[in-house]
């Protein structure tokens, strides 16, 4: 059954048009990864389908009903979660409350404080610790936490690799199974293909708002993909 | 070498229109001493002296996004200092009048220094103290009348005419072109280099920061400006009336509350709100005179609505429908074909 | 020593002032929001109260029990029908919707009531002293209020860190878009900061009241005072609110021993020596 689905989605910034008409589909088996340069509107279809950026009802269906337009705090509560794009922990609350602060929406579903530490041990030794006390990859565990803790059918990945150092971004991506095997399907955006097209089961590449390239990552040659990520 | 593909204009269709317009309204005021009423005119004084205060506050608030609440704190010292120029030190009115308006501008320099600490409300409210310091401190100066104040001495209001009907007139003539000087002077640097820099700032402070515009420095010329402009206000006010005490040349009433109502219901942002919300504000005084605090609740509850409804207030519901623009400060691109007309 | 006393006294008077802060400080905490009318609703408070104990007859503090919660409810209806809709980014709406609020409330007040100053009568409360050695008196009513601000403190430190509200509230405060991609309703959760800064609100108006004079033009001033603590004692820390409200207490305290026209200039000459030795207060919040 297709969890989501973008139909002909666009999005602004003020006068800037950032994507032009993206269709886009994921079942729920599924594990997506969507893939560009900077600049490419990755970002921008996260916040579009979480509802920070406004966006015309139909353009945006989650297990087919249309949420476009719906307010952040409402589609939390439907089940999509996001992982935001420089992780976004709130400087004033600890670890533990950094967490907490996922089970506001209050969704049930497999994922508590005691299962997010069971996946990221690390976390429960600096449960009390100031979040921006943390180096980068144990904040970015913060961050998935975060959003596991709100028991999300969806779990929206934005540039999760970004800024953290090569073994630190493998034990990150280690925990992606356990978190698949829970029920939720993930979708991650990535500016490292190698990473993503080694976790995901099909990959978007998307480039200047438009998507240029779509397949399974077994189907697709290197040629194909850096054209479509550089365009040359 | 060919001509560049752009020309750059200033004035346009509406804007030579309604300049032909204020420059009749301007000939009328101009005339009225010989046809009109003492009361018409001392009506034209205080409209003049408002103008020239919500002009101030415009660019201040509008252009630089310093919202003060403090402006009372030059109007008091523009008057303070008239009196101390003329009563203590004995220089010629008119002269002491000009200075009145340098000092206060010169005591904006450093209050800048402390006040510039703050943004957003706390600038604003910091303004307030700031006057509220100035009005604290000069009811402590004996000389100048301390708390109770002072009056005029007779030789200094003599010097303004030997009549009163000279006086009135020396007067009029003295606010109206307070009042036309401070549109005007804020429409001409509005023009300038100086005023395309503040545009930006109001419109980005960012993107102004971006392209190289010094906001400090800008903004601190505004401050400057509008002090000069209040330093001058208050200077000519307490000359008319002939007294000044520490309440009446700080009151946060007189000369900030009704200011701001004046640019908000008017429109901020534009030289034209200013002059509609005055306009504005003596009807709604003459019709609701006897209403007592209902009319400044009216006010504020217009204020309000405006700000929540119409934040461009009376002049930006005009702009929005029509457009025009009466002082033309903008710069249009007029493009030019390859046939050398202008598109 | 006469110094002690008036030390004290500034300190107590502190108290009051801190009570005036909270409330302010928690509102620009949570949205950024400095209501101008913050003053005015301190002296509504007041109204409010003189009308429940005429009505009722009882001891004004017992009017709290329903002032408060009354406060608690315009405060909160106020922010999320009125103020929210000032929010998003242009500082110009909520400084002047605030400020045409503060001219509205005060002239409401004047038609209401007249310029005549009233007084809240709190019997014995009001002059009973504990001596305290040969120079040093204690009144009741500045220790209960001294002790009322650390108990709201505390309330409030307690709602902050030890509820789920008091961690949207910070969340919030942090980064308002990424509290909302984690189920926090902002509209909700500012009106209900507001509620609870004008619950706050009422119980300084109240013990104002009781203390001193009051009539509808005393606002701006309550509102200077609250700005002063909040600066002097630094941005986001709720305790140094309270340290401000002290020195801003002792100095007036100071102020007014050296001559009597010197008390509020002397309040003020101490704010702006703190803004610009150290702008950013004496205690602020070190994650900035």
């Amino acid at each position: 059954m297709k969890i989501l689905e973008t139909v002909g989605l666009t999005a602004h910034y003020g006068d800037f048009q950032a994507l032009f008409g993206i269709d886009l589909h994921l079942d729920e088996s599924e594990s997506l990864a969507i893939i560009g340069a900077n600049g490419a509107g990755k970002s921008t279809l996260l916040r579009s389908i979480t509802g920070l950026i406004a966006t015309p009802a139909e353009s945006v269906r989650f297990e087919g009903r249309p949420i476009g337009g719906l307010a952040p705090e409402r589609i939390v509560r439907l089940g999509i979660a996001m992982v935001p794009e420089g992780r976004r922990l709130f400087p004033s609350l600890s670890v533990e409350e950094n967490l907490l602060m996922g089970a506001q929406p209050g969704r049930t579903g497999p994922w508590s404080l005691a299962r997010v530490y069971q996946l990221f041990p690390v976390l429960r030794e600096k449960r009390g610790t100031a979040s921006t006390a943390l180096s980068g990859g144990e904040q970015q565990m913060v961050a998935i936490g975060r959003a596991l803790m709100t028991n999300p059918r969806l779990l929206l990945c934005d540039e999760i690799s970004l800024g953290l150092a090569p073994i630190v971004i493998r034990d990150i991506y280690a925990a992606l199974p356990g978190i698949r095997s829970e029920g939720t399907t993930v979708l991650v955006v990535e500016q490292d293909i190698n990473r993503a097209l080694a976790v995901a089961d099909r990959v978007y590449c998307f480039q200047e708002g438009k998507v240029t390239l779509e397949g399974r990552p077994e189907d697709l040659t290197r040629a194909q993909i850096k054209l479509a990520y550089f365009g040359i | 070498m060919s001509a560049p593909p752009f020309r750059v204009e200033r004035s346009t269709k509406a804007s030579r229109i309604g300049a032909a317009f204020l420059a009749l309204a301007v000939a009328v005021l101009l005339t009225l001493p010989s046809w009109g009423t003492s009361a018409q005119m001392r009506l034209v004084i205080e409209v003049s002296y408002y103008l020239a205060l919500a002009q101030a506050w415009n660019l201040l608030a509008g252009y630089a996004g310093l919202v003060s609440v403090g402006q009372q704190a030059y109007v008091g010292l523009g008057g303070y200092a008239f009196f101390a120029l003329t009563v203590l030190l004995q220089l010629p009115p008119l002269l002491a009048l000009l200075l009145a308006g340098v000092a206060a501008a010169a005591i904006a320099l450093p209050t800048a220094f402390i006040v510039f600490r703050l943004r957003g409300a706390y600038f604003a409210i910091c303004t307030w103290v700031v006057a509220e310091v100035f009005r604290l401190l000069l009811a402590q100066v004996t000389p100048l009348g301390g708390g109770t104040g002072m009056s005029l001495p007779v030789s200094i209001v003599r010097a303004f005419g030997d009549s009163k009907v000279a006086r009135d007139l020396v007067l009029y003539y003295l606010c109206l072109t307070i009042g036309i000087g401070a549109v005007l002077l804020v429409f001409f640097w509005l023009r300038s280099r100086q005023g395309l820099a503040l545009t930006a700032i109001r419109d980005s402070e960012a993107a102004a920061a971006s392209v190289g515009v010094d906001n400090r420095r800008t903004k601190l010329a505004v401050y400057l400006i509008a002090a000069l402009i209040a330093g001058l206000v208050g200077a000519v006010v307490f000359v008319q009336k002939l007294r000044i005490s520490p309440d009446a040349a700080f009151s946060v009433g007189d000369w900030t509350v009704y200011v701001i109502f004046i640019t908000v219901i008017g429109g901020i942002g534009s030289i034209e709100g200013p002059i509609i919300g005055t306009v504005v504000f003596f009807t709604l005084r003459a019709l609701l005179a006897d209403y007592g605090a209902w009319y400044l609740i009216l006010l504020g509850a217009t204020a309000v609505i405006v700000m929540l409804l119409a934040p461009g207030g009376a002049w930006g519901l005009v702009q929005r429908h029509l457009d025009l623009q009466v002082f033309p400060v903008q710069r249009r691109i007029q493009l030019r074909t390859a046939a050398g007309d202008d598109v | 020593m006469e110094w002690a006393n008036i030390l004290l006294q500034g300190a107590l008077l502190g108290g009051l002032y801190a009570l005036f802060a909270v409330g302010l400080s928690l509102m620009f905490g949570v949205m950024r929001l400095v209501n101008i009318a913050h003053g005015d609703f301190i002296v509504l408070a007041a109204y409010f109260a003189l009308v429940v104990v005429q009505v009722l007859d009882i001891h004004p503090l017992l009017s709290l029990t329903i002032v408060a919660p009354a406060m608690f409810l315009v405060g909160y209806l106020l922010q999320r029908f009125l103020l929210n809709h000032t929010l998003g980014g242009d500082i110009l709406p909520p400084l002047l919707v605030t400020f045409g609020l503060s001219v509205i409330v005060q002239n409401l007040l004047l038609e209401v009531f007249s310029a005549d100053t009233r007084r809240l009568q709190a019997g014995a409360l009001e002059t009973a002293s504990l001596k305290l050695g040969d120079h040093l008196a204690l009144g009741w009513l500045p220790g209960i209020v001294f002790a009322t601000a650390i108990v709201v403190i505390l309330l409030l430190e307690l709602l902050l860190y030890r509820t789920a509200l008091g961690r949207a509230f910070r969340a919030t405060s942090d980064d308002a878009d990424t509290a909302r991609l984690y189920g926090v309703h902002n509209r909700h959760v500012f009106a209900l900061a507001t509620a609870i800064s004008l619950a706050i609100v009422a119980i300084a108006g109240v013990l104002l009241a009781i203390r001193t004079n009051f009539d509808p033009s005393i606002g701006p001033a309550r509102l200077i005072y609250a700005f002063e603590s909040v600066i002097i004692g630094g941005l986001g820390s709720i305790w140094g609110t309270l340290a401000g409200g002290i020195i801003l207490g002792v100095a007036q305290s100071v102020g007014a021993a050296l001559d009597p026209g010197w008390e509020i200039l002397a309040g003020h000459l101490a704010f702006l020596l703190v803004l610009v030795i150290r702008p950013r207060g004496l205690f602020p919040r070190l994650a900035d």
